[in-house]
């Protein structure tokens, strides 16, 4: 489990990238929360940094789209998907619980 | 259409056969490519392949799965030598032909060479094998290496070869490099770059030969250094020629196709024959040739939808959009930029003459309309304003072009 930051620090539409290995990328969308495996699988871009439209993320380099409910790709370049992962929020802050290694999407 | 041929195999290609699929084609879809590997993507081959960060398994675009929907004949390794004048007839390597219907110009560009280059340890950077004999050369230990020419492949190279350990000059004919891309000021900005990366940059001069030793029967004579117009000499173990590419037209030499630099096209990627479209590098899609990863992977649409509705029924031009990663920095520029636009640095900044830590966002602009972006690090505010310029771009009668 692996803190993130405070739910009033991450308000709707923002995302936030958390350094750990790989890194994860958490998403306040449709009132939702959401983690996903930050590096785009198509090629070497931050998902964080990516164009959030409703629960969509745009990679910010190639325009690959990935579903942050699902981690699959809705459009090329991307063709593999990224993992998930649960989030959770207790007394206010939030938290990312891993995949394991080699789980698919959680 | 029974029988669509697309010619060439790389990124342009394998989106026109995609695209042939996608709107209902399922006739025989013949795919040639004059290298031998299926189709992988180009733009890591300078950068995270370079710099061993990447493997060849990770460049490939496609897989088995989709080669089996895509159900295409492929012709690997086999270079296409002509097209007959009416478009019905490709010859191959080996005097074989393929009847068709319809045909797809996907053959790309090819790396310019310099005049006398025939040395070892010559270098250009455009397929996968000249990157695989480059990568093998650069871990042979620490190397002096002299990259002619400051374009993006030149200064990604230079950036990777640094990274590894090698000792890097660069050499731009220009007073600077990229001021046709970015504008003399950005220009300026991203140029700081090499030297922060630790790179010397040597500008205002072009190269007047090159110079090379030993060799004898079978073997080259080895590159030794560079020489420059100014009369200067640059010792080099490593030659890294990067100026330019030239578009793949010389086997259409026997076709009715006009070509000048590149396969001359309407708005909608047609030809003057109208069972033949073009995409990619060697399409000069009304009146422009844009070698952009993005426009490859965009024309394959509106050029299938006309190919198989036999006339133009449907045009597209898309916003110029290009990146590039050196030196840690990943720059993203996007719109038309023209000489007389004034730049606007709207968040983040410039330190010494190079970016500032975090990058910046910069506006180009002309009667107070944003004409183009340009971004270091700076990803989500670019893709914001690539939208918005895309958009706006969408509201221009295609008549009202500039």
């Amino acid at each position: 489990m692996i803190p993130v930051c405070r739910l009033e620090d991450l308000p709707e539409g923002e995302s936030v990238r958390v350094d750990t290995t790989p890194p994860v990328a958490v998403f306040h969308a449709e009132g939702e929360l959401y983690a996903i495996d930050d590096t785009c699988t198509h090629q070497d871009a931050s998902l964080s940094e990516g164009w959030l439209e409703g629960c969509l993320v745009e990679c910010p380099l190639h325009a690959a789209s990935f579903d942050l409910r699902t981690g699959l790709p809705t459009c090329l370049p991307a063709r593999r998907p990224v993992r998930t992962h649960r989030v959770t929020v207790d007394d206010g802050m939030i938290h990312v619980h891993l995949a394991a290694e080699e789980g698919t999407a959680a | 259409m029974r029988t669509v041929t697309v010619v060439g195999a790389s990124l342009a290609g394998l989106y026109a056969a995609r695209e042939l699929r996608a709107q209902g084609f399922d006739g025989r879809l013949v795919i040639i490519g004059d290298e031998r590997h299926r189709p992988y993507d180009r733009p890591p081959l300078s950068k995270d392949f370079l710099a061993g960060r990447a493997d060849e398994a990770q460049l490939a675009l496609s897989d088995a799965e989709e080669s089996t929907e895509l159900d295409a004949e492929w012709h690997l390794g086999v270079r296409a030598r002509g097209l007959d004048a009416r478009g019905r007839t490709v010859l191959l390597d080996g005097g074989r032909t393929i009847s068709t219907d319809g045909v797809v110009i996907a053959t790309g560009a090819c790396a310019r060479r310099l005049a006398g280059d025939d040395l070892a340890g010559v270098h250009t950077l455009r397929t996968l094998d000249d990157a695989r004999a480059l990568r093998a050369e650069l871990t042979r230990g620490p190397r002096r290496i002299v990259v002619i020419g400051g374009g993006f492949i030149g200064a990604e190279t230079a950036s990777s070869c640094a990274a590894l350990g090698h000792d890097v000059t660069v050499v731009e004919a220009a007073a600077l490099p990229l001021v046709p891309q970015l504008g003399p000021r950005m220009a300026a900005v991203c140029a700081a770059l090499h030297l922060r990366g630790g790179v010397a940059l040597v500008t205002g001069t072009g190269v007047a030969g090159l110079r090379g030793s030993g060799g004898g029967g079978t073997s080259l004579p080895a590159v030794t250094g560079v020489r420059l117009s100014d009369g200067r000499v640059l010792d080099a173990d490593v030659v890294i020629v990067g100026i330019g590419a030239t578009p793949n037209t010389g086997w259409l030499a026997g076709s009715t196709l006009a070509l000048h630099d590149g396969v001359l096209c309407d708005d909608g990627c047609a030809t003057a024959l109208p069972q033949v479209v073009a995409v990619g590098d060697v399409a000069r899609v009304g009146g422009t040739r844009a070698e952009h990863w993005t426009s490859a992977t965009e024309q394959p649409r509106v050029a299938v939808r006309n190919l198989l509705a036999g006339r133009t029924v449907a045009t597209g031009r898309s916003l110029p959009y290009f990146w590039s990663d050196q030196y840690g920095a990943r720059i993203q520029f996007a719109g038309r930029r023209h000489d007389s636009d004034t730049v606007r640095i709207v968040e983040g900044g410039i330190e010494e003459d190079g970016p500032a830590e975090g990058g910046f966002l910069a506006l180009y602009e002309r009667d107070g309309r944003t004409t183009a972006v340009l971004s270091v690090d700076r990803p989500r505010p670019f893709t914001r304003v690539r939208r918005e310029l895309a958009r706006s771009e969408l509201l221009v009668a295609p008549t009202a072009r500039l």
